[in-house]
């Protein structure tokens, strides 16, 4: 029986109108990797900021090795000076500073800086965790995985006892994930108690000894990995019954496009985020996937098409009409629609309310001098609630008081609402509770039963072979492959990627 | 929205009491009927509007209360413009003060060429204002270009003209000071017979337009769309930079017709000395206005109130006889007051305890 | 590129051509003050050879620039530090003002004396800067509507204590800041052949050594790093421990110790108060904040680049009177024009860096 260094229990936390965690608890053992897990509302994220001081709870109690009486952390300073230290998926570093700086900065209480003693010692620590940055780089100048590990190896340094990482790995790459989790390791062999807050049930059960899971504020429970088959993990996490995902995968082999109707085609497409020139179509009521890691052009290439990226040379047509898509409204007029890859940053307008954001796609393509009247645009907000089931208090709250599975269903409202010939869907599933991806995943496939030509790119290869009846392989910005029919297989996808022949 | 109480009675009447205190509009209006309300109890004839006689036997409207909306109406007009720029482009336009200056000092030189003194004017009227506006669109287009197609922010961009503006009036009217003929006044005061002065009716005008405007076109949307969150609105078909400059571009119109009535209300223009640190005059009324100065939603209404509750506290001070400089000292200390009452912090103090958590690491509303 | 166009023109600096060599990219700071200082250095070189006679071969002239200079270097050493946190102060205008007024009432009808002048001031600026730095850390106020009223009062004080211009009556302190420091072995022979030394204020010690002292904080001291740190990403700032809102406190405390000193300093140079005094103050340490290299986005700036950005505005300004016509709009158009091209300059070398990622 291994020690405790952590227990809440009895945790509330309740926002208006919103009971955001209720009577849960939480133990956190010395040299262990607990995974926290829970679809978008069920009180991860709250549970975490209530534990590092940046929300407080409303009651409960929350116990730390090492100190007799229960804990009130009211700051986040106060968490980090108690052992609880966070990395969070956001880079919260500073990005006018220095690596080194980075590293130390808030930490002591010394009234002078010593550059010389914090270079060299920020120099071993990289050294020792194999981060290729430079003391002296300013961090802005790192690409946003190194920026991550310059984060963890922030909170490595600061020899916690607890060492929560909440969603790590969105950013990384294999290889920086194969190194973030040997870092891991280390650390939980040295003893510290580390949560692992993710969505990948694969990295989950690479890596963890432990998982708690809630649902919408509430304790399910938790469990030893080896003693919880996947299945049954997704099961406890939906609340669903496990026949739901087999469904999918029926009913992806009996649609494939069978109308030759070519709705999209590029020739030699290339543009300035640097995809080498490639060639693609796609058909009516197709669903093509593009497979490849991060970083491989996925995205890239979708967004040449859509315009969202000036390209560099090349041609493209659109049922068969040459045409020179400069920016994203003339795409949208041609019938192109383009979900993008970063919810937050590209697709939701914050404050503005779900029936603005919904319609302004559709309302932009109308025009300047013809807005939609507020009869219309309820209409639509009202039409496509219902039919993507968005729980929303209503139409008028603003957007970004709805939890992410929700938000996401707005900005898929907002496309479906233009009608495309095609609609690209980049990664509509990240950061996404498991009951609403299927609902995305199953809503494709009847659009494209209805004639629809889909684009889907997924992280996650079983979602696209489930879903897609063509894949597009990419490396390194190439297009290296097309796979379709019985060559669909995780297998085949990783040699096409690696380039090896299986 | 609190579900927490049982009781309904004082729930309902609870909620309107919170309906009306929260409202966006409460402030502004509050601080404006309590302004006025100081007025009644300072002057009990403040409100009395009497028709009385102008020199030439015109009849003609007078009145504290016909004063201040008189007064206001460069405040106004400027602060429409404003709300726009402030909130496409998440900045203030500080050069407004200045490029007014130059707007007279274009309309100067069109209604007196090189004369000092002249009887007649040079130019029709409606070319002075033509001009004056093209003057002030173009200044406008200077300050969008640099902020929408060269990403400076809007304080250091209109940074510029601030400085250089009132330099360029006075270059405009060629270092003269002329008086133009007494004609051009009307526009600034009473066109003759007329009983309402001519800028109330050209407020209505200017407000008229912007209500159509919001209305029938999507420039509200667009304009916060783009100032909450610009990377989106162009994956949404918009084009952000040309949203920003055409917001700059409608400030300068409205710097335009402000400087047209400004220029009007004296028939001459001191371009170091006309209109003395309105710009900032102009930020307070649309940050009254309980509009956020970093740009995103906007309430056009309460940028409105605002301008006419900072002109009543001007007016309230100069009738009192306070000093024209030391009229400042006391905008200062209510400003502060105001604000700080509007501020986050503030509000948790008072009000809902558990509507704020302090020190959020992202937004504060998300769930989960 | 740019970059290296502009280097090549400049007079050679070890600093760069080791930088270029060890290929790693500049911090943003290190790269907008290399440009600042170079053009100091090419407009004063152009100006001696081009424009000589007209006074530029004059070693008082490099003097003067600091001379009339002292007080605004001052001042916008603590407006480039509320910038760096990404705050702004537009209300050092105003209290310059009213400090100029108030001490000089003091020295006249009280008859203060030099050191209890000094600390009116010190106490004028600090209430500033306490007052200003509560309302906007902790009342977590908009800063631009805080020292706006700032700026509001201080001016509106001016007129409460005195609605004239005054000027200073007390022999003592008119002696002290009529002193000069006589540079040795550096001096201009005049029209007549006689060798005049070069003569300094006193003031320009104070403000060089209020430039090192700062330049000494924000590199090497916990509370300086903050400030960078708060301006860098003020939410990160706070994850990583740092009292976000203390820091922006001590921001616009030593801002508004600054300006106290600033605005003593204006008052040893002029001698004067009115209501009018330092109209625009506040926007001339902003440009040359921004001249010098401050982002007013926050997280980026430093003293240096602000000292050059003082002198270099000087020395344009002076050309520009120097082979411009006598009519009065060209010195604030002229200054327009430096601003515009140097914010230009630095949105476009920015987003350039921006692109490489």
């Amino acid at each position: 029986m291994k020690d405790t260094v952590l227990t809440m229990r009895n945790i509330d936390k309740s926002f208006p109108g919103v009971r955001a965690l209720r009577n849960v608890d939480f133990t956190l053992c010395k040299g262990e990797i607990h995974a926290l897990m829970g679809e978008n509302g069920a009180g991860k994220s709250t549970l975490i900021k209530v534990l590092t001081g940046v929300y407080l709870k409303d009651a409960g109690e929350i116990h730390i090795e090492g100190i007799d009486k229960p804990i009130h952390i009211k700051a986040p300073q106060e968490a980090q000076k108690l052992g609880i230290s966070t990395v969070y998926q956001e880079i919260t570093l500073c990005p006018n500073l220095t690596v080194a700086e980075n590293l130390f900065i808030g930490r002591t209480n010394d009234v002078f800086v010593d550059w010389k003693k914090n270079n060299s010692r920020a120099e071993n620590i990289l050294k020792g965790l194999g981060i290729s940055a430079k003391p002296t780089q300013q961090l802005s100048n790192c690409s946003i995985a190194v920026q991550q590990m310059v984060a963890i190896a922030r909170a490595v340094d600061m020899e916690c006892k607890v060492l929560i990482l909440d969603e790590p790995t969105s950013s990384l790459d294999e290889q920086e994930v194969a190194k973030l989790f040997a870092l891991m390791r280390e650390l939980r062999d040295r003893g510290v108690g580390i949560i692992f807050v993710t969505h990948f049930l694969d990295q989950v059960y690479q890596l963890c000894d432990k998982i708690t899971v809630l649902r919408n504020g509430e304790l399910v429970g938790e469990y030893q990995i080896k003693e919880l088959p996947k299945v049954e993990l997704v099961a406890k996490m939906m609340g669903k019954e496990l026949e739901v995902l087999a469904e999918i995968q029926n009913e992806a082999q009996s649609i494939r496009g069978d109308s030759k109707a070519v709705i999209i085609e590029t020739e030699e497409l290339s543009s300035v985020s640097g995809i080498k020139p490639f060639n693609f179509t796609s058909y009516k009521g197709e669903v093509t996937g593009f497979a490849g890691l991060l970083g491989s052009g996925r995205s890239e290439c979708v967004r040449a098409i859509f315009g969202a990226d000036k390209v560099t040379g090349g041609k493209l047509r659109i049922k068969g009409e040459n045409v020179n898509i400069t920016s994203p409204i003339k795409a949208m007029k041609k019938g192109i629609g383009y979900l993008s890859e970063d919810r937050k940053r590209d697709g939701i307008i914050g404050d503005l309310s779900v029936r603005e954001n919904l319609i302004l796609a559709l309302q932009v393509m109308k025009g300047f001098f013809k807005p939609f009247t507020n009869a219309q645009s309820q209409a639509f907000a009202d039409e496509y609630i219902k039919l993507l089931g968005i729980k929303t208090p209503s139409a008028d709250t603003p957007i970004n008081s709805l939890s992410g599975g929700n938000q996401q269903k707005v900005i898929l409202a907002r496309w479906l609402l233009t009608h495309p010939d095609y609609l690209i869907l980049d990664e509509p599933t990240r950061g996404i509770d498991i009951g609403t991806k299927v609902e995305i995943q199953k809503l494709v496939l009847k659009l494209a039963s209805e004639g629809m030509s889909i684009t889907f790119i997924s992280s996650e290869i079983e979602e696209m072979l489930r879903t897609c009846s063509r894949l597009i392989v990419m490396r390194d910005l190439y297009v290296v492959g097309e796979l379709q029919g019985e060559d669909m297989t995780q297998n085949r996808i990783m040699h096409t990627i690696a380039g090896s022949v299986s | 929205m609190s579900r927490n109480s049982n009781r309904l009675d004082t729930d309902r009447s609870v909620s309107v009491y919170n309906a009306i205190v929260k409202h966006s509009l409460f402030i502004p209006i509050a601080f404006l009927v309590f302004l006025l309300l100081l007025n009644i109890f300072i002057n009990p004839s403040f409100l009395i509007i009497s028709l009385g006689r102008d020199s030439n036997n015109n009849p003609v409207l007078v009145g504290n209360l016909i004063n201040i909306l008189s007064n206001a109406t460069e405040l106004v007009i400027l602060a429409i413009g404003m709300t726009l720029v402030t909130s496409s482009s998440r900045g203030q336009d500080i050069s407004v003060g200045a490029t007014v200056a130059i707007v007279g000092g274009v309309i100067m030189r069109v209604l007196c060429g090189s004369e000092t003194q002249p009887t007649e004017l040079h130019a029709p009227i409606i070319v002075a204002l033509l001009l004056g506006c093209l003057a002030g669109m173009a200044c406008g287009a200077f300050n969008g270009i640099l902020v929408a197609k060269f990403n400076i922010q809007p304080m250091v961009a209109t940074l510029i003209l601030f400085t250089a503006g009132r330099s360029i009036g006075s270059m405009a009217m060629g270092g003269l000071k002329p008086k133009s003929a007494a004609s051009f006044g009307y526009y600034g005061n009473f066109i003759p017979g007329f009983p309402i002065p001519t800028p109330i009716l050209i407020t209505i005008a200017v407000i008229l337009v912007t209500v159509i405007a919001l209305k029938k076109t999507n420039l509200g949307l667009y304009t916060r769309s783009v100032g909450i969150n610009d990377k989106a609105s162009s994956l949404n078909g918009l084009n952000p930079a040309r949203i920003k400059f055409l917001t700059f571009v409608i400030l300068g119109l409205c710097v335009g017709i402000a400087g047209f009535v400004q220029s009007s209300r004296v028939q001459t223009v001191n371009p170091y000395t006309i209109v003395p640190s309105i710009e900032m005059d102009v930020i307070l009324a649309v940050a009254l206005g309980g509009n956020s100065l970093g740009g995103g939603k906007f309430r056009m209404s309460g940028s409105i109130i605002g301008a006419y509750t900072i002109q009543t506290l001007t007016s309230m001070l100069t009738t009192l006889n306070v000093n024209t400089n030391a009229v400042p000292v006391f905008k200062a200390v209510i400003i502060i007051i105001l604000v700080a009452i509007q501020s986050p912090v503030f509000k948790s103090f008072f009000g809902n305890k558990a509507a704020f958590s302090r020190l959020t690491a992202g937004k504060g509303k998300e769930r989960g | 590129m740019l970059f290296l166009n502009k280097t090549q023109n400049a007079r050679d600096t070890g600093v760069i051509r080791n930088k270029l060599k060890r290929r790693e990219p500049l911090t943003d700071t290190a790269f907008l003050l290399t440009i600042t200082v170079s053009l100091f250095i090419a407009i004063y070189a152009l100006a001696i050879v081009f424009l000589g006679d007209k006074g530029f071969s004059k070693i008082q002239m490099f003097f003067n620039l600091f001379n009339e200079n002292a007080a605004l270097i001052v001042i916008a050493c603590g407006l480039s530090i509320v910038m760096i946190t990404g705050s702004i102060d537009i209300s050092v205008g105003g209290s310059t003002a009213l400090i100029c007024t108030a001490c000089i009432v003091c020295l006249n009808k009280y008859n203060f004396n030099f050191f209890t002048t000094l600390i009116l001031a010190l106490a004028i600026g600090l209430a500033f800067g306490t007052v200003q730095g509560f309302l906007i850390a902790y009342m977590e106020m908009q800063p631009f509507i805080v020292t706006l009223a700032g700026m509001f009062l201080g001016r509106g004080l001016v007129a409460l204590i005195e609605v004239n211009q005054i000027q200073v009556a007390n022999t003592g302190f008119e002696a002290l800041s009529g002193a000069r420091i006589q540079i040795p072995f550096l001096g201009d022979i005049n029209k007549k052949g006689i060798f005049i030394q070069s003569k300094l204020e006193y003031g320009v010690i104070v403000a060089l050594i209020i430039v090192f002292i700062m330049l000494f904080v924000l590199k090497k001291t916990k509370l300086g790093r903050s400030f960078y740190a708060v301006g860098g990403n003020a939410q990160s700032a706070l994850m990583l421990g740092i009292n976000v809102r203390r820091t922006k406190f001590n921001a616009h405390l030593l801002c508004g110790l600054l300006a106290g000193i600033g605005g003593f300093l204006y008052l040893f140079h002029t001698r004067s108060g009115s209501v009018q005094q330092a109209t625009g103050l506040e926007m001339d340490a902003i440009a040359a904040s921004i001249i010098g290299g401050t982002l007013l986005t926050g997280g980026v700036g430093n003293i240096f680049g602000t000292l050059f950005g003082v002198l270099t505005t000087g020395i344009v300004l002076l050309v520009v009177t120097a082979i411009g016509s006598q009519d009065p709009w060209w010195p604030q158009i002229t200054r327009a024009a430096m601003l515009c091209f140097f914010i230009v300059l630095q949105s476009i070398i920015c987003s350039r860096k921006r692109k490489k990622l």
